[in-house]
């Protein structure tokens, strides 16, 4: 367990004095217990949200997260940090509504600056079309109290300049619905603020160890089989997004999850031009600007099943595109980094946060491309699920057998297939 | 980008296709409902070789099976979907 030192201004200023020789590792580097009361396979931004939430909010601490890599190192560190609730169905925007309100405090809450950043969610309309669907799409917030404004040609035009607003613009802009309590922050920040404050609560983060085995008895899980040895507990937490359908699969399990790769790109950095998260109703990009000063995009996933942490030219080049005809002055921007993630892409593009069919196994997945801005609120309600053997009222709608129950969150509304979302 | 080699047009780029869905999740008009729906949602989702059904969509329109690894990229097959894969 690591003694937590608490991050402040005053521990900066004491270490600028003392050469910053104050400075401790963030988290412990544990052995693996024969036995623990849960455990967590998978250390990315949810499993630890998921085992600080048990140690902080339960009291359940004798929990251990366990990472086959590194902390941050697969898809928590893989994704264009976007973060908002502007969901139409009210199963998914009240969830993600929570989780916004959580982003708010996140910083605060964990004593580290996971650099939260709600500089608003700009979704463009370009026909009149768009635009009474962005209305609808706002009423359907404002009726449970979530924010959103819907913005005029010349509002938008105000509030991002640089957006192609003239004659020729090949996606004409009509009007936009905004978010402004949505954002992006530092996604590795958050795997780090989560990891830390999770180790304090007393939580065994335990990375390179792999779970090669999940082990059963009379229908009952008994715990874990890993590359360092097994490991019993009488609760196993599935928290793998991208590989569920593999780390199920150790348990004969078959999920509605398809893996895809999703790819992201970011340009040179530049002096601040975007100052908010661009998104349209008939294009799919996402363009925001880091911290750092390099423009951030994202689009559709490559279409086929992939485990390959790489992706295609095609999707890269459609982003692109798009981005530089809604954002002319991007298109002398330099690209120089490009990575892919391995998505879990659900049947409905919902997630999965359920008891399974086997006693004590427990599944949180299916994020599609999703994931990052559920992070705070998929661990909140995945502790309570694990916590009190019961589902949060606001991941209820998300179990397992609401595919067999015809129950299916579609707010793509495309039918039960990942190749179409 | 994969150079698909489409059995009746020969070697075309990857954006001419298109991924339908793996071939043992293919739901067929005689499946009791509880066997369309295990067809249908309960999917392997293999992290190594996959058969699949593609459709070569911006080309010959036909569809194709391709024996194909999600990790690797390698093709190993593709031949017209009512042969069987072998």
């Amino acid at each position: 367990m690591g003694g937590l030192t608490r991050y402040s201004a005053l521990s900066l200023l004491r270490g600028a004095l003392n050469g910053q020789k104050h400075w401790q590792p963030a988290w412990s580097d544990p052995e693996p217990k024969p036995s623990y009361d849960i455990i967590i396979i998978g250390g990315g931004g949810h499993g630890l949200a998921t085992a600080y939430y048990l140690a902080k909010l339960h009291g359940i601490r004798n929990v251990a997260v366990l990472e086959k890599g590194w902390i941050g190192g697969g898809n928590t560190g893989r994704n264009t940090t976007i973060v908002r609730s502007n969901y139409r169905q009210p199963q998914l925007h009240n969830f993600f509504e929570f989780g916004l309100k959580l982003w708010h405090g996140l910083s605060d809450e964990l004593n580290f600056n996971v650099m939260f950043s709600p500089r608003g969610t700009l979704l463009l309309g370009h026909s009149d079309a768009d635009m009474v669907r962005l209305a609808q799409l706002g009423d359907s917030h404002r009726c449970d109290g979530i924010d959103a404004e819907l913005l005029s040609r010349e509002q938008v035009a105000k509030f991002c300049p640089l957006l192609d607003m003239s004659a020729q613009a090949r996606f004409p802009i009509a009007g936009a619905l905004l978010q402004r309590r949505g954002g992006t922050a530092r996604h590795d920040a958050v795997a780090w603020g989560y990891a830390r404050a999770a180790d304090a609560q007393g939580v065994d983060i335990i990375q390179k160890c792999e779970v090669t085995g999940i082990t059963q008895s009379g229908g009952r899980v008994m715990g874990v089989e890993t590359t360092r040895g097994p490991i019993s507990a009488s609760k196993v937490a599935i928290c793998v997004a991208g590989h569920s359908g593999q780390v199920a699969g150790l348990a004969g399990l078959k999920l509605p999850i398809e893996s895809q790769t999703l790819q992201a790109f970011v340009t040179e950095p530049v002096k601040p031009m975007i100052d908010t998260v661009i998104m349209s109703t008939a294009l799919h990009c996402y363009i925001s600007q880091s911290d750092k000063g390099g423009i951030v995009l994202g689009g559709d996933p490559d279409r086929f099943p992939s485990y390959a942490q790489r992706g295609m030219p095609p999707p890269v080049e459609k982003a692109a595109a798009e981005a530089i005809a809604l954002v002319p002055a991007l298109s002398r921007l330099r690209v120089v980094r490009t990575w892919a993630g391995v998505t879990d892409m659900s049947f409905d593009g919902s997630p999965i946060i359920s008891e399974m069919p086997v006693n004590g196994l427990y599944l949180n997945g299916g994020w599609c491309y999703g994931g990052f801005k559920g992070t705070p609120v998929s661990g909140y309600t995945y502790a309570h699920l694990l916590a009190k053997g019961e589902a949060h009222p606001l991941a209820a709608p998300f179990d397992f057998g609401r595919f067999a129950r015809g129950a299916t969150i579609d707010e793509a509304g495309v039918g039960p297939g990942p190749e179409a979302r | 980008m994969l150079l698909i080699k489409c059995p009746h047009c020969g070697e075309r780029a990857q954006i001419e296709f298109s991924y339908v869905r793996s071939l043992d999740s293919i739901v067929t008009l005689d499946m009791a409902p509880e066997e369309a729906m295990a067809t249908l949602y309960a999917r392997a989702n293999p992290k190594g070789v996959s058969d699949e059904l593609w459709r070569h969509s911006y080309g010959c329109r036909q569809f194709l099976t391709l024996r194909r690894h999600t990790v690797t990229h390698e093709i190993v097959a593709v031949v017209p979907y009512v042969e069987a894969l072998r």
